[in-house]
């Protein structure tokens, strides 16, 4: 089976359709306050991420961005394994 | 449809083969995602510094990458699958006719819309009843 590099969850710190930043963000780099800013309200763009996840028996990179011409529902949730 | 929590991916899969398979035949359709440390959650205003998870957080993207629409619950209450489905018919209704129709409380396909102008102003009431929000 083909060997798929999978990083950690993180947001890429602009919203979907926008290319990510090209270079990592210093602590002094005035955009990393911008990229901070970037968060989730109606009406706005989604913030974009990347995330390893479990999908048909495999595990897989995913990205918000491939997700764009489609309707999306993205639902968090607290734990696997509790109840409700 | 994509679920994310603070869970690891290998979580993820252990959960799907141990017990989501045997609630959903062949297991949950979508992809689970890891947001281990909630970087993710934080950016979308639903990760609990405290207890260090994310809470019920549901977003309705729309085809250009648009939320249309969010839910947050704590987490001892679940959410309601058949008002999620209302709610994506009725944004893709909107989209449909390009925002000329409205979708008044309770509407789900086949009642009737609303179609805001000056000659609506004050009328709502002619074309629509609180009967209808339920």
């Amino acid at each position: 089976m083909k060997e798929v590099k999978i990083g950690c969850g993180k947001p890429t710190g602009t919203v979907v359709g926008e290319p990510a930043k090209k270079k990592p963000l210093e602590r002094t780099d005035p955009e990393k306050k911008e990229a901070a800013m970037v968060t989730a309200k109606v009406g706005g763009k989604a913030p974009d991420f990347q995330a390893p996840a479990f999908y048909k028996g495999k595990f897989i990179q995913v990205k918000l961005s491939d997700y764009l011409k489609k309707w999306t529902c993205l639902c968090f949730y607290p734990g696997d394994f509790t109840f409700v | 449809m994509l679920s994310v929590s603070v869970d690891s991916h290998f979580v993820h899969k252990v959960w799907q083969d141990e017990e989501l398979s045997k609630m959903v035949k062949g297991g949950v359709p979508f992809p689970m995602v890891s947001d281990a440390g909630g970087k993710v959650g934080r950016v979308y205003g639903v990760y609990d510094e405290i207890a260090g998870v994310n809470v019920r957080g549901r977003f309705i993207i729309d085809p250009d990458g648009v939320i249309q629409a969010m839910e947050i619950l704590t987490p001892p209450v679940g959410r309601n699958v058949s008002e999620l489905i209302r709610q994506i018919q009725a944004f893709q209704h909107v989209r449909k006719t390009k925002g000329a129709e409205a979708t008044p409380s309770g509407w789900t396909p086949g009642k009737p819309t609303l179609k805001p102008g000056p000659e609506l102003v004050g009328k709502v009431w002619k074309v629509w009843k609180p009967d209808l929000a339920f």
